[in-house]
């Protein structure tokens, strides 16, 4: 065990992967030279040289199309997109090429590709930067889809993807990289499960990515209320883990959907139509959702935090579930 | 190596010849005074400067008429001073007061006025590229003649499709586009040179069939020179035209760069050509500026950063009730 950021654990994660695996390379935007936009990768064009650790212009479907095509050809690509709001520029090449290419072969041709890109709002980079786009991704089958909120998470999703022999993507947050926290040296995580953050017995709290603290402060706060809810951290997007979403529902027959991205069409709306369809008898209450207000998300402080999840709305959700709607 | 400081008279009468002057100073206090309260948390988010870069808005800008449209990148403070948004509007939405141009909701790289024809303040690298032609298709028809849209984007958009479709599609249909490329030789960390197979931006833009021009973009008189002569062949109806303005940032990319890519040396050697000092120096040496009028004009400069401080301070935040404000267009609009 030691104490390590978020930011650090996925350095190491990136430098395990590119020295264990000799056929692995990052490529993307500002990896090298510039040593990483977060510096995750600072100090790896040093350690791997120019090949491995391959810096790109501004091309995001032109790199990440050749990092599908060098996957097919028998490497082990990474490839970063710096944000995934810039992934909306190489959403043809992983949604009409990554995604369907083996099963669109009749089985041929797999795509052993793992994209890393970051998501989420926080930091008043304004609308274009903002945006979590998780769920455009977890719309998609033939790709796996998982999100680090933790940092044994960012420590430990990307060998594991690395190894998958398909398509990964894994969404890494800003708002977390200097978390810290303890990290098992030798970390074997799991990218098929959810993981019960906290046990609680009367509200299931369900989040993903960079609201996992938030939702974690708010049930401190329900406790103290005497409100016990427990927090389900989805972790894989795509499967959705469906066995552990249901067990934490029937047990607590309540359930909070907290997700960064726009309510309409979201993954909570996915998360609630598994609940609704799985456990319905199961529910006290219907289901709630926590969502960003349908808007983009701006600029000044005060209007960013009013447009995105937070622990107080959290709170409120899970009372007015738990006492009633009178509460 | 780089080339000499730029040097020889300058061709203008006193009007324009100081009021370019006016125009970098201008620029050059507004980004050291928003660095400044970055510093101090004022300002937050992303934040860009143009610092070195001013010649290139300030001759580029003056050559454009009022009825021609702008589109700018992240990059934009100096494009919408210059094209004549108050400083005061920019510096209000840096803070995210409801008194800044957008209403606070875009910051430093949102920066809009339909009163200048400001259409941004994109920060998708590439973005206001294919945005840009469309504009000018609509003049087209609309039989708007005489009005050019001036697209500016960083060199590094060049390696964006982006860039090719919409340099293609302008050229193709004829759309009256200024493209105006700052070339400040990095993108972020990436050196033009481990980005571009073709380094010389001017061919590749004449494989589209586009005129192409280079200008020395740390020289305003040579900015303004090659800006007026594409805004002329633009105008008059004839195709496309690609300026690649030969520049380079002072500062670091934004305010999160360590700049691990590139030397100190380099920056420093950069400098000898800096923008607003060679031009002073080449006014006075004709006799067209005096230290006293310098001095003027940096005062004026200083006092209307002082007075867009005061603006911004004294703004006030938009009522979160107004979030959604704006999402849709009023019916009747
Ligand atoms: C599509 C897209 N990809 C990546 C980025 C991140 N990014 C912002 S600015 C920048 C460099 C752009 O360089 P250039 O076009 O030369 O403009 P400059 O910053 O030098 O003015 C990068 C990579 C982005 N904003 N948009
Ligand atoms: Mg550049």
């Amino acid at each position: 065990m030691s104490r390590i950021s978020y930011r650090e654990a996925l350095r190491l994660a990136l430098r395990d992967a590119l020295a264990r695996e000799p056929r692995a390379f990052l490529i993307g935007e500002d990896v090298g030279k510039y040593g990483g936009t977060y510096a995750v990768s600072k100090g790896m064009l040093d350690e791997f040289g120019p090949e491995r650790v391959r810096d790109t212009p501004l091309s995001e479907l032109g790199f990440t199309g050749i990092g599908i095509g060098a996957a097919i050809g028998g490497m082990r690509p990474i490839v970063e997109i710096m944000t995934v709001n810039f992934s909306l520029l190489a959403l043809d090449q992983i949604v009409n090429t990554a995604a369907l290419y083996r099963h669109m072969s009749g089985g041929q041709f797999s795509v052993p590709l793992v994209i890393r890109t970051s998501s989420g709002a926080g930091r008043q980079l304004a609308a274009q930067h903002s945006h979590s786009f998780e769920a455009w991704f977890a719309h998609v089958p033939g790709i796996r889809v998982v999100a680090a909120a933790s940092i044994e998470d960012a420590r430990g999703m990307l060998w594991p993807a690395l190894l998958d022999p398909d398509p990964v993507i894994v969404f890494e947050y800003p708002a977390l990289f200097n978390m810290e926290g303890e990290c098992p040296d030798a970390v074997a995580v799991d990218i098929r499960s959810a993981k019960v953050r906290r046990e609680g017995a009367q509200v299931s709290l369900i989040t993903y990515g960079a609201s996992l603290p938030k939702t974690l402060e708010a049930a401190e706060q329900l406790a103290r209320e005497g409100i016990d809810a427990e927090v389900l951290d989805l972790r894989v997007l795509r499967p959705l883990d469906e066995a552990a979403l249901l067990a934490s529902v029937r047990k607590t027959r309540r359930a909070v959907v907290i997700d960064e991205s726009w309510r309409s069409g979201g993954l909570a709306a996915e998360v609630m139509a598994r609940i609704i369809e799985g456990a319905f008898y199961d529910l006290d209450a219907p289901p709630a959702r926590v969502c960003s207000e349908e808007v983009p998300v701006p600029y000044a402080k005060h209007l960013e935090d009013a447009a995105l999840p937070q622990a107080g709305k959290i709170v409120a959700a899970a009372e007015r579930l738990v006492r009633g709607a009178g509460a | 190596m780089i080339a000499p400081p730029p040097s020889g008279p300058v061709p203008y009468a006193e009007e324009l010849a100081l009021g370019l002057l006016a125009d970098m100073l201008r620029v050059r206090r507004l980004e050291e005074k928003s660095a400044e309260l970055y510093g101090a948390g004022k300002i937050r988010g992303f934040l860009h400067l143009y610092v070195g870069e001013e010649a290139v808005a300030a001759g580029a800008i003056r050559a454009l008429e009022p009825q021609d449209n702008v589109v700018a990148t992240y990059r934009e403070h100096a494009h919408a001073l210059l094209r004549g948004m108050p400083m005061g509007a920019i510096m209000a939405e840096m803070y995210g007061k409801q008194e800044g141009c957008s209403r606070g909701r875009g910051g430093s790289m949102h920066l809009f006025d339909a009163s200048t024809r400001l259409y941004g303040g994109n920060a998708i690298v590439g973005g206001g590229l294919p945005l840009a032609a469309g504009l000018a298709l609509a003049d087209r028809l609309r039989q708007r003649a005489g009005r050019v849209t001036a697209c500016f984007f960083g060199e590094g958009a060049v390696a964006e499709g982006a860039f090719h479709e919409s340099m293609n599609l302008a050229a193709l249909w004829r759309l009256p586009v200024l493209f105006c490329c700052e070339n400040n030789l990095y993108a972020m960390g990436t050196a033009l040179e481990r980005s571009e197979s073709q380094t010389d931006l001017c061919v590749k833009a004449a494989a589209f069939g586009v005129h192409a021009i280079k200008a020395d973009g740390m020289d305003v008189v040579a900015v303004h020179e090659a800006a007026a002569r594409g805004r002329a062949q633009v105008a008059a109806g004839d195709r496309p035209c690609f300026i690649e303005f030969l520049t380079y940032r002072f500062r670091a990319h934004s305010m999160f760069d360590p700049e691990l890519y590139r030397d100190k040396a380099e920056v420093a050697q950069w400098k000898t050509r800096g923008p607003i000092h060679t031009y002073s120096a080449r006014l006075k040496a004709q006799g067209m500026l005096t230290e006293e009028r310098f001095l003027e004009i940096e005062r004026a400069a200083q006092e209307e950063v002082a007075q867009a401080v005061a603006f911004a301070e004294a703004g006030t935040w938009e009522p979160v009730a107004d979030l959604a404000r704006d999402l849709h267009t009023p019916e009747g609009q």
